[in-house]
């Protein structure tokens, strides 16, 4: 008899057989420049019930480029296991080969040049094709957004985030959950879920002064989906109050709450729930722990920490699926549910290439109604890349978009010290571009943006990347709040992410002078996104279009000022 | 005798370990109310639950709650702090349930621990880091 751990394990295998033929076949189609929207969409529909995953948008209605990582180091158990796993050890791992669209749309290496020829990635427009497609093979498959959705562009920050919801809405989601919509503030994300026309989930979004579940979301959702009764557990990040500004949303309370989270599980199953499914914006590594601690969930679509993976990872019984951000990927999940549980499962990470995946003519349309009033202000150019300068955001250390940002503190608020916030959102600019207004704001728009300047001893510069180095690399994913290492300007440093909290940096180096940074010593430092609520200056993305107007076209170099020991 | 280089390793090990132990404080004033509530007896892992945020949002107010069905008391210290002793719960014979909850400030990143004493005059204990951070760069 084959058990059902057998029969899980047996699925994984085949999906494994499909996602790395289908790979490999896409990279050498599109090398005969063949990649066809029909070859996207190549799924054999399976099961019996369909999920549709979306996740960290970060308001991107548009097409863009975005470089995967090249450094995301794992601690503790998850050293080396993906989505620790980067580049060519990637591409070895899943079977893609090198120069291949997969190449180009799952892993760093090579970038500038893919991308000259495989083209823009995301557009929701895209995306409602793609959602529109599995729709027409199986008309309930059930939408999920895992959030950071109303974030990230200079149309969501002067809309409050309703041009995405607006948008959005056009793709009927069935539920969502939460991370930087809490930052247009508690009363706006109220006003915006009263209305909202599908479920606002979190089981862990809590009444900060009674500690007890939140009467504004709801924790789950029952669909009935091919005589299936499945319920969808919402998972807002955990961190919200720590990592982003509490005092703009001081009503809730977060955390992760595995304890809650069994007991919304054994509640649900308790109600009939044959298959259990969590729209998380954990983290992935948070993802599998919660997995291997709660038992009965079938399906994790996990989000926060942006990972695109081809395959979905199995933690005992419960299968987690990445599904990356910016609008660059959409996962289709089918399931065979029978006899009250998940029997086995058919997964694709479907990439978005814009430049074969016709556009949805309404949302296109809507899109275009958004932007229409910040059309002017979006597309003018404020400057270029010169040829040998690729801006990107993601790497644990540090990105040249973030070095950029950098300069710009230093410069135009004459500090010696620069600090800029570890996040994982932001197209690409590839080398040779215009940068446009839209671009700037793409990688700073925020509503805690002012860019501060202010003295801090070299004790507490070290105090606080000590700080941000544990949220990182903890080696308790637990004690993790997902986002990358804070970005540095005018000082190098080595970090040692295998040391505690306290050991973990060292060598801290005035570059200016090459003197040691002194404990005592008060330097000028200018940064943005502080979380405090008296923090004054001018927006960071004025900061910067100023900078990169003074510099008409910029150069970033790789940065050689971090030192890393694993 | 011979040591081999296992039982070396576990030694060295050990040391490290002592050595290594951040809550040298705890030893102090901690380890004085613990040995004022138990009296030094042995104390169990099972049948006592402390429920704690892993990260705390506030370190000035951090909800602790304490659960331990059949439990005549219950200690809570913030181990790290400079007076760790919380609260101590004491349950009559009327009480319905053994669960306490409240709010403690905690200084900096820390274990918070709670001890019952049973009814049966056995203590179990239960522990957790809370971690106290300046916070500030999610993505």
């Amino acid at each position: 008899m084959i058990s059902r751990r057998d029969f899980l394990q047996a699925s994984v295998a085949a999906s494994a057989i499909i996602g790395a033929s289908g790979f490999g076949r896409w990279g050498r189609l599109a090398a005969q420049q063949a990649l066809t929207q029909d070859q996207l969409l190549q799924f054999d529909t399976y099961g019996n019930v369909s999920l549709i995953h979306v996740t960290d948008i970060h308001a991107q209605l548009k097409p863009i480029y975005f470089r995967e990582p090249s450094v995301n180091l794992g601690v503790g158990p998850n050293k080396g296991e993906v989505p620790h796993i980067t580049g060519a050890d990637f591409r070895k791992l899943y079977g893609i080969d090198d120069g291949s669209a997969s190449h180009y749309a799952l892993s760093s290496g090579d970038f500038s040049a893919l991308a000259q020829g495989y083209g823009k990635m995301g557009g929701l427009d895209r995306v409602a094709t793609v959602i529109n497609a599995i729709r027409a093979d199986r008309p309930d498959a059930i939408l999920l957004d895992g959030g950071d959705t109303w974030h990230g562009s200079m149309t969501c920050y002067e809309t409050q985030g309703q041009d995405m919801v607006n948008v959005m809405n056009l793709l009927k989601p069935d539920a969502m959950t939460f991370h930087w919509e809490f930052t247009l503030g508690s009363d706006r994300v109220r006003e915006i879920v009263q209305d909202l026309p599908f479920a606002a989930m979190g089981q862990n979004i809590f009444d900060a002064e009674w500690d007890e579940p939140s009467e504004d979301f709801k924790p789950y959702e029952f669909f009935e989906r091919g005589g299936v009764k499945v319920a969808v557990i919402g998972q807002a990040f955990p961190y919200m109050p720590i990592a982003n500004p509490g005092w703009m949303f001081p009503e809730y309370s977060f955390g992760i709450r595995d304890a809650h989270m069994q007991d919304m599980v054994n509640e649900v199953r308790g109600m009939g729930a044959e298959l259990v499914v969590c729209l998380s914006h954990n983290g992935f590594d948070v993802d599998k722990k919660m997995a291997a601690n709660v038992t009965g969930i079938d399906v994790i679509l996990s989000g926060h920490t942006h990972d695109a993976l081809p395959e979905p990872v199995l933690v005992g019984e419960t299968i987690i699926v990445a599904s990356g951000s910016n609008g660059k990927f959409v996962s289709r999940v089918d399931l065979d549910v029978r006899d009250g549980r998940m029997m086995g499962f058919r997964h694709k990470l479907i990439p978005i290439f814009s430049d074969v995946i016709t556009p949805d003519a309404e949302v296109a349309k809507a899109i275009d109604a958004e932007r229409a009033p910040f059309k002017d202000r979006l597309e003018e150019v404020i400057g270029r890349t010169d040829d040998t300068s690729l801006l990107y955001r993601r790497g644990n250390f540090n990105g040249t978009w973030d070095d950029l940002i950098c300069n710009a503190l230093l410069d135009q608020r004459d500090a010696q010290i620069a600090l800029s916030p570890g996040v994982r959102w932001g197209p690409s600019i590839l080398p040779g571009s215009d940068i446009t207004r839209e671009d700037i704001w793409n990688v700073t728009s925020m509503t805690y943006g002012k860019a501060y300047r202010s003295e801090m001893t070299g004790e507490t510069l070290k105090l606080i990347m000590e700080d941000v180095a544990d949220n990182l690399f903890n080696p308790d994913p637990y004690y993790q709040q997902g986002g990358d290492m804070v970005r540095v300007g005018g000082i190098g440093y080595k970090i040692d992410i295998t040391k505690p909290i306290g050991e973990r940096i060292s060598d801290l180096t005035l570059l200016a002078t090459g003197e040691a940074i002194d404990a005592a010593t008060p330097y000028v430092v200018a940064g943005w996104a502080s979380v405090n609520e008296d923090t004054e200056g001018p927006q960071i993305w004025d900061v910067v279009e100023d900078y990169i107007a003074s510099q008409g076209t910029v150069s970033v170099p790789d940065n050689t000022n971090v030192v890393v020991v694993e | 005798m011979t040591i081999t280089r296992r039982q070396t390793f576990m030694m060295a090990l050990g040391a490290s370990v002592a050595a290594a132990m951040p809550f040298r404080a705890f030893a102090d004033a901690s380890e004085d109310s613990i040995a004022a509530f138990t009296g030094g007896a042995e104390m169990g892992t099972e049948g006592l639950t402390l429920t704690a945020p892993e990260i705390a949002e506030n370190g000035n107010t951090v909800p602790v709650e304490v659960s331990a069905p059949g439990a005549v008391s219950i200690m809570l210290l913030a181990t790290g702090n400079p007076t760790p002793d919380a609260a101590i719960f004491n349950f009559g014979p009327l009480a319905a349930s053994q669960t306490a909850s409240t709010r403690i400030r905690l200084a900096k990143t820390q274990n918070v621990m709670a001890i019952a004493k049973m009814a049966d005059g056995s203590f179990v204990q239960a522990t957790q880091e809370v971690k106290v951070t300046i916070g500030g760069c999610g993505g």
